[in-house]
C-alpha cells in the first residue's frame, strides 16, 4: 500500500475541545500548547477550580457535578465547539469515547472527532461481533461453545474441539458458583455433572457453556495506530496483568518474558485486527496469554488508553499529538519498522482509595501533595494539586507516575524511589500498596498475572509496624513543631528572647521530661522524652528500651514539612515529616504511616454527634436513597440509606434494632466519609 | 535630584576597634591539679543535690501515689506540665523546702509545688498542693513556701494560678500554721490585696478544699472545678453531721454541680482534670496580659566559657579564693562585661552585662568589703537605678573590714550608704549566694532580708552571721576572759571543749539545705545552671512595670 493512495484532504485544527477532565485533559493540553493549538476545556460545577480549567486557554461551564449531567451530555459539549470554533473533539478515555452516537454526531457537525470512525467503535463495541470479525482476519480467539444443544456428548465434543483445560460454566452463574474447570477429557463428564448439580441449586437452572480455560493469565496489550490513507503501525505491547477491582494499577512496556518472535506475532495481529475494522487513530488490542505465550483476543479499546505514556516512553512518541495529526488527515509519522523499543517502562496509577479496606475508593481534599521531581524519565500525569479535592463524583485516580529506565530492573527500582518521594495527606491513597507489589519478590521477576492480587494477598499485606527510629523522628518533629511556633510566638512580643520562651523545658535541677501519646490506627505509644543534654535525646516507647537519640538535624520543606535525621542508638536514619492539625504524617521507605495526637477525652464527647452504633457513611459519596423516615422502628440489617460512590452502590444498614430519631441527609446530598447518616433513639 | 543623597556627600562608617565589646575570662588550665580537684568536688556537691532533688520530685512515696493516680488523678507535677505551654521552662522553687525539718514526717518539697511558667504565653505564679504528701495539708513550712509564692507573685506582678488538692491547715500543728500574721489566713489576704492590684487570681479545684481551704477558690478572679472530683466546704461531711446531724456526701456537699450549677462559688465546669487545666489556660489567654519588660532586649549569646568551668574554678573550699569575674565570665551574654570603676575598691567587681538579653548591673565579690568598695557599690547602684537596669548580686563576702583603720575611715557609715542603696534601690534583685555569706556582708550584698526578688544558693554555699570558726573563736575568747577575770583556769581542753559544738552547729546549720529547708532562699541550684536561672528571674521580674527609687539618707 502506498501512501499516498488514499490522499485524504488534509484539515485544519487550529482549537481542540477536550471533552474530557482531569489529568487526560491536562495531557492533551500539553501535547495541543506543544502543538500551538488552542485548547478549549469543558467542566462540570464540581471542576469549576480544578487543574485542566486552569490550564485551557478557554473553559465552558457544562453543568452540574454528575457526569450524566456534564461530561456525557453530548448536545451541551457540541453546543461549546461550536461557541467556541474548535475544529475537533478529543475525547480522552471514558465518557463520551467509544460513543457511537457522540462520534456520529460529530461527523454530522462538521467536527473532528479525535478517535476511529463511529462504525469501528460499533464493531468493537459489541463482544460477539467483534469476535466474529477478529477469527476471519486470522487473529487468535478464544473459542467457545454457547449452544443450545446441552446434551452430554455435544458438550463432550465442543470441549475437544475447544482443546483442554476447559471451562464449564453456568450460563446463569455468577461468583464461581456453578463453573467448574475440565483439565482434560477423562474428568469432563464429573466436572460437567457437579456444575450442573451446583447451578440448579444456586439458580434453578442448569445451561452450561463452554470456553477455553486459560491459567493464570496475562492481561498484554498492543498499542496500535492507524491512519486514514490505509497506514498501520504497531507501538508494542503492555503488560497490564497486576489487577484490583478488575482495574488496572501498575502497567509496563514491553511486557516482560516475551520473545522478539512473539512481540512480532502478537503486534502483527494486533494490526489485523484494526485493519478488519478501517481503524483509524490511537486503539488497543487485548489479549489474554497463557503461560506458553500463547496469546487470544479479548477486546479492542478504541481510544487512547489510561496507560498509554508507557508506550510513549519505549518508543520516543507523543501519541495525542499523533492523534492530532492522523485526525488533521496526516500520515502516520513512522513506518512500523522505524519503531524500535528503547529501554523499559512502568506506570503506577496512583488512587484515592484504601487498600487495607478492599481498595475502597475515597475522596477528599489533598492537603499536601508533593512529588518526586519529574524529567525526561519520569513523567507525573494529573489533574491536581495541593490543595484540590479529589471528587466523590468522578473516578479517584490522583496521578500516574510514569518511570522510564534501560532495563526492567532499573526502571523498577526508580518506581519505588519515586513512589517512597510522592507523598499524599488528606486522604489514603494506594502510594503503599503500589510499593509493596513493586518490590514483591514475583512482580520483581515479571511473573505476574491477572490473579496476582489474590494469589499474593498474605505477602503484599504483611503488617508493618512502626519501627522505633521513625517514632523518634515523629516526637523530634514535634518538640520542633512546638519550638518553632514558641519562637515565632515570642518574636512578635516586646520581651521576644525571654528564656521562658527560648530556654525549651528547662527544669530546675533535673532533666526535663515530656510524656506523649500517639495512636497509630488502634494501637497507641506511649512515649517519654528526656533531653539530657542540649542535642541528646532518650526516647522511651511503651515501657520498652530507651533509645539514645542524638546528631539531629532538621531541614524544613515548609512550614510544616520537616526531614528529620538523627543518630537512634549510633544509626544515623531520616524521615519526611508532615505536620497537620494533630497528624504526624510520616513518609518511610515503606510509605507513609500517620499518626495522631490523641484528643483529650473531654473534647470527644463534645465533638461527636451521634452514638457509636450510628450509621456512619464508610466512604465518601452521595445519597442516593433514605429507606426509612424518623419514628420508624428498624431491626438489625434493615437498609437504611443508599449511597452511590465512585459509580458503586453501598448499602448502610442498622446496626442494631432501634427506633429512628433522626435523619440528616436527603438524596442527592454528598456526604464526607465518617458522616452519621441516621441517629437511633438511645436505648 | 536632590545632591543630599548624592554618594559624595555621604559619611561612610567604617568597622573600628570601637566596635569590639569586652570579654572577660581566661581559659582554665583543665589539666592543673587544683582545677581538677576543685572540679571533682564541686561536681559531688552537684550530684548529691540532684539525688536529694530527684527523690523530692517523687512526691510522698510510692504507696501514696499509687493511692492517688489509681483514682485516675494525676500528680502534681504531671498536672502543672499539662498546664504549661509545651516547652515552657519552670521555675520551681525551693525544692528542699520542708527538707529533715520534721523529724519523722516526711514533708518533700514542703507538700506544695511552686514556680513559674509560661501558660498561654503568660508568666504565671503556679502552686501544686501535693496531695501525696499528708493528704496536701499545711505544714508550717507549707504556709511559708504558699505565702512566699505570693509574694514572689505580687513583687514580679505575676498572674497566680492556684491547683488546689489540699486537706487545708495540719491539725496537730495549728498552733504555727493558723493564729500568726505570716500563717494560713495571709494566704486569702495575698489574694485579696494582688486582686485589688490587677493581679489575677486563678483557682482550678483539682480535689478538695476543706474549711479554710475553700476561700482559695472563693476569693480566685475566676475558678473551675473538676466534676466528681473537686470539692468545695467550710465543713465537710463529719463536721455537718456533728454540728446540725445533716448526712450529706461530699459531691452533694460541695461539688462541681452545686458550685457552677447553685451556689455560683466557682465559674467554670471542668470534665476532668486536662479540661480543667485547658480551661485555665483560656482564662489566662483572656486576661489581656501585657508584658512590657521596659528595657532594651538584645539577642542573647552564649557565654564564651562552658558553664561546668565553674566547678573547677569555684570548688567547695571557701578559703579558696577564685575572681569573681570568672564567674561572671560564665554567665553573662557573650562574656562581654563593661567594668566599672575597675581600679576603685577593687573587692567589689562591678559593671554591665546583658544576660538573656537583659541589661544588668552586677555587683560580685572579690573580698572582704573596705569603704572604698562600698562607696563604689552605692555608687554604682545608684546608676542602675538611674537607668532603670536590674542588678545581680553574686555574694561571696566574710563581711566589712574590721580594725581600728577602718572604724576610723567610717566603714560603718560608708557600709550603711551602701545597705541604703540596696534596701531602697527598686529596680529588680536578684542574688546568688556563691560562696559565703557572712554578717553584715549580707545586707550590703542584698541578702534574704532585703527582699531581692529572688534568692538562690550554691551548693557549696555557706551562711551565717559570721563563720563557725570565728564564732567559737569569739565565745571561747569570752569565756577564757571570763575565768581568767574569776581567776578559774582555763584549758586547751577546756577551749575545744567548748569550741567543737559551736563548729558543728554552725556547720549545720551554714549549710544550704539546713537554709533552704526553712526558705532562707529560692532554691539551691546547680552553678551550671546559675545562667538560666538568673535569665528566667528576670523574665519574671520584668512583668512588673520599671518603678521610680527614692533613696534614705545617706549618711556623709
Amino acid at each position: 500500500l502506498s501512501r499516498t493512495s488514499h490522499a485524504a484532504a488534509l484539515k485544519r485544527i487550529d482549537k481542540v475541545l477536550i471533552a474530557n477532565r482531569g489529568e487526560i485533559a491536562c495531557r492533551v493540553i500539553r501535547t495541543a500548547k506543544k502543538m500551538g493549538i488552542q485548547s478549549v476545556a469543558v467542566f462540570s460545577e464540581a471542576d469549576r477550580h480544578s487543574m485542566h480549567v486552569a490550564m485551557a486557554d478557554e473553559a465552558y461551564h457544562i453543568g452540574p457535578p454528575a457526569a450524566s449531567e456534564s461530561y456525557l451530555k453530548q448536545d451541551k459539549i457540541m453546543d461549546v465547539a461550536r461557541l467556541s470554533g474548535a475544529q475537533a473533539i478529543h475525547p480522552g478515555y471514558g465518557f463520551l469515547s467509544e460513543n457511537v452516537e457522540f462520534a456520529e454526531m460529530c461527523e454530522k457537525e462538521n467536527i473532528i472527532f479525535v478517535g476511529p470512525p463511529a462504525s469501528a467503535i460499533r464493531d468493537m463495541g459489541i463482544k460477539s461481533t467483534s469476535k466474529h470479525i477478529m477469527a476471519a482476519a486470522g487473529v487468535p480467539v478464544i473459542e467457545g461453545y454457547h449452544g443450545a444443544d446441552q446434551s452430554v456428548e455435544r458438550l463432550r465434543q465442543e470441549a475437544s474441539k475447544i482443546g483442554y483445560p476447559v471451562m464449564i460454566k453456568a450460563v446463569r452463574g455468577g461468583g464461581g458458583k456453578g463453573m467448574r474447570i475440565a483439565m482434560s477429557e477423562s474428568e469432563f463428564d464429573t466436572q460437567l455433572q457437579s456444575a450442573k448439580t451446583e447451578a440448579l441449586k444456586s439458580f434453578g437452572d442448569q445451561v452450561m457453556l463452554l470456553e477455553k480455560f486459560v491459567e493464570n493469565p496475562r492481561h498484554v496489550e498492543v498499542q496500535v495506530f492507524g491512519d486514514q490513507h490505509g497506514n498501520y503501525v504497531y507501538l508494542f505491547e503492555r503488560d497490564c496483568s497486576v489487577q484490583r477491582r478488575h482495574q488496572k494499577i501498575i502497567e509496563e512496556a514491553p511486557a516482560p518474558g516475551l520473545t522478539e518472535v512473539v512481540r512480532k506475532q502478537i503486534g502483527e495481529a494486533a494490526v489485523r485486527a484494526a485493519k478488519a475494522v478501517d481503524y483509524v487513530g490511537a486503539g488497543t488490542v487485548e489479549f489474554i496469554m497463557d503461560s506458553n505465550l500463547k496469546f487470544f483476543f479479548m477486546e479492542m479499546n478504541t481510544r487512547l488508553q489510561v496507560e498509554h505514556p508507557v508506550t510513549e516512553m519505549i518508543t520516543g512518541t507523543d501519541l495525542v499529538e499523533w492523534q492530532l495529526r492522523v485526525a488533521a488527515g496526516e500520515q502516520i509519522p513512522v513506518k512500523q519498522e522505524e519503531l524500535k523499543v528503547r529501554g523499559h517502562a512502568f506506570e503506577a496509577r496512583i488512587y484515592a482509595e484504601d487498600p487495607d479496606n478492599g481498595f475502597m475508593p475515597g475522596a477528599g481534599p489533598l492537603l499536601h501533595l508533593s512529588t518526586p521531581e519529574p524529567g525526561d524519565d519520569l513523567r507525573i500525569e494529573t489533574g491536581v494539586r495541593e490543595g484540590d479535592e479529589v471528587s466523590v463524583h468522578y473516578d479517584p485516580m490522583i496521578a500516574k507516575l510514569v518511570v522510564w529506565a534501560e532495563d526492567r530492573h532499573t526502571a523498577l527500582r526508580r518506581t519505588i524511589a519515586a513512589l517512597q518521594d510522592y507523598h499524599v495527606v488528606g486522604l489514603s491513597t494506594n502510594i503503599r500498596f503500589l510499593m509493596a507489589l513493586a518490590s514483591h519478590p514475583s512482580f520483581q521477576a515479571g511473573d505476574v498475572s491477572t490473579e496476582f492480587i489474590p494469589q499474593h494477598q498474605a505477602s503484599l499485606f504483611l503488617p508493618s509496624s512502626l519501627s522505633p527510629a521513625v517514632l523518634c523522628h515523629a516526637v523530634l518533629a514535634l518538640a520542633a513543631r512546638h519550638r518553632t511556633q514558641v519562637y515565632q510566638d515570642a518574636l512578635a512580643t516586646k520581651d521576644c528572647y525571654s528564656p521562658f520562651a527560648l530556654n525549651f523545658g528547662l527544669r530546675i535541677n533535673s532533666t526535663p521530661s515530656y510524656k506523649l501519646r500517639l495512636v497509630d490506627g488502634g494501637t497507641e505509644h506511649r512515649i517519654i522524652v528526656t533531653e539530657s543534654s542540649k542535642g541528646n535525646w532518650q526516647v522511651r516507647v511503651d515501657e520498652g528500651d530507651t533509645l539514645a537519640v542524638s546528631d539531629v538535624s532538621l531541614s524544613e520543606e515548609s512550614d510544616n514539612k520537616f526531614t528529620v535525621k538523627c543518630s537512634v542508638d549510633g544509626v544515623v536514619s531520616s524521615t519526611s515529616v508532615l505536620l497537620v492539625g494533630n497528624s504526624v504524617h510520616l513518609f518511610t521507605l515503606n510509605g507513609k504511616r500517620s499518626l495522631d495526637i490523641p484528643t483529650p477525652d473531654y473534647l470527644k464527647s463534645a465533638l461527636s454527634v451521634g452514638s457509636i452504633d450510628d450509621p456512619i457513611a464508610p466512604m465518601p459519596g452521595v445519597i442516593e436513597k433514605v429507606a426509612v423516615e424518623p419514628g420508624a422502628t428498624v431491626q438489625k440489617g434493615e437498609p437504611l440509606v443508599i449511597m452511590i460512590a465512585m459509580k458503586m452502590e453501598y448499602v448502610i444498614r442498622a446496626a442494631r434494632t432501634g427506633v429512628v430519631e433522626k435523619v440528616f441527609h436527603k438524596p442527592g446530598d454528598t456526604v464526607a466519609k465518617g458522616t452519621v447518616l441516621v441517629h437511633l433513639k438511645e436505648e | 535630584k536632590p545632591d543630599f543623597i548624592s554618594p559624595q556627600k555621604c559619611i561612610a562608617r567604617t568597622l573600628s576597634s570601637l566596635d569590639i565589646a569586652p570579654r572577660i575570662g581566661t581559659r582554665q588550665d583543665l589539666d592543673s591539679p587544683e582545677y581538677q580537684e576543685k572540679y571533682g568536688r564541686m561536681k559531688a556537691l552537684v550530684q548529691e543535690l540532684r539525688d536529694r532533688v530527684s527523690v523530692i520530685l517523687q512526691g510522698g512515696g510510692e504507696k501514696a501515689t499509687e493511692r492517688h493516680t489509681s483514682r485516675g488523678k494525676m500528680l502534681p507535677r504531671d498536672r502543672i506540665n499539662t498546664l504549661l505551654d509545651p516547652q515552657s521552662p519552670f521555675l520551681e522553687f525551693s525544692q528542699l523546702a520542708g527538707y529533715n525539718m520534721y523529724g519523722e514526717d516526711y514533708v518533700p518539697a514542703g507538700g506544695i509545688i511552686t514556680g513559674i511558667g509560661r501558660v498561654s504565653g503568660v508568666e504565671c505564679l503556679i502552686t501544686a498542693n501535693d496531695p501525696t504528701v499528708k493528704g496536701g495539708t499545711y505544714y508550717p513550712i507549707t504556709v511559708k513556701k504558699h505565702l512566699r509564692a505570693q509574694e514572689i507573685a505580687l513583687q514580679n506582678r505575676l498572674p497566680c494560678i492556684y491547683l488546689v488538692d489540699s486537706g487545708g491547715a495540719n491539725l496537730p500543728r495549728q498552733d504555727e500554721v493558723f493564729p500568726d500574721r505570716d500563717h494560713f489566713g495571709h494566704i486569702f489576704y495575698n489574694q485579696a490585696i494582688m486582686s485589688a492590684k490587677r493581679i489575677p487570681q486563678v483557682a482550678v479545684v483539682l480535689g478538695s478544699c476543706t474549711a479554710g481551704g475553700a476561700y482559695t477558690p472563693a476569693m480566685a478572679d475566676e475558678s473551675i472545678i473538676v466534676r466528681k472530683q473537686g470539692t468545695i466546704f467550710l465543713g465537710g461531711p463529719p463536721l455537718v453531721k456533728a454540728a446540725t446531724g445533716e448526712e450529706v456526701t461530699a459531691e452533694d456537699l460541695g461539688g462541681a454541680d452545686l458550685h457552677c450549677g447553685e451556689s455560683g462559688v466557682t465559674d467554670h465546669y471542668a470534665q476532668d482534670e486536662v479540661h480543667a487545666l485547658h480551661i485555665a489556660k483560656r482564662v489566662i489567654k483572656n486576661l489581656n496580659y501585657i508584658k512590657d519588660p521596659g528595657v532594651t532586649v538584645e539577642r542573647p549569646v552564649e557565654p564564651l566559657y562552658p558553664a561546668e568551668e565553674l566547678y573547677g574554678i569555684v570548688g567547695d573550699n571557701l578559703k579558696k579564693t577564685f575572681d569573681v569575674r570568672e564567674v561572671i565570665a560564665r554567665v553573662v551574654d557573650g562574656s562581654v562585661f563593661d567594668e566599672f570603676k575597675t581600679k576603685y575598691g577593687e573587692t567589689l567587681i562591678t559593671g554591665f552585662a546583658r544576660l538573656w538579653g537583659y541589661p544588668v548591673g552586677i555587683i560580685g565579690n572579690n573580698g572582704v568589703l573596705f569603704s572604698e568598695s562600698a562607696l563604689k557599690g552605692t555608687h554604682f547602684i545608684e546608676l542602675c537605678c538611674q537607668r532603670n537596669i536590674p542588678l545581680i548580686f553574686l555574694q561571696n563576702i566574710t563581711g566589712f573590714m574590721v580594725g581600728r583603720e577602718a572604724e576610723a575611715g567610717g566603714i560603718a557609715k560608708h557600709g550603711a550608704k551602701m545597705v541604703t542603696a540596696v534596701a531602697c534601690a527598686k529596680v529588680p534583685k536578684i542574688t546568688v549566694i556563691i560562696g559565703g555569706s557572712y554578717g553584715a556582708g549580707n545586707y550590703g550584698m542584698c541578702g534574704r532580708s532585703f527582699s531581692p526578688n529572688f534568692l538562690y544558693m550554691w551548693p557549696n554555699a555557706r551562711i551565717s552571721v559570721m563563720g563557725g570558726e570565728q564564732a567559737a573563736n569569739v565565745m571561747a575568747q569570752i569565756s577564757r576572759e571570763q575565768r581568767q577575770r574569776e581567776g578559774k583556769p582555763w584549758t586547751e581542753e577546756m577551749e575545744n571543749k567548748l569550741k567543737a559544738p559551736i563548729l558543728a552547729k554552725y556547720e549545720q546549720e551554714g549549710c544550704p539545705y539546713y537554709a533552704s529547708a526553712r526558705l532562707w532562699d529560692d532554691g539551691v541550684i546547680d552553678p551550671v545552671d546559675t545562667r538560666s536561672v538568673l535569665g528566667l528571674s528576670l523574665s519574671a521580674a520584668l512583668n512588673k512595670p520599671p518603678e521610680r527609687t527614692r533613696f534614705g539618707v545617706f549618711r556623709m
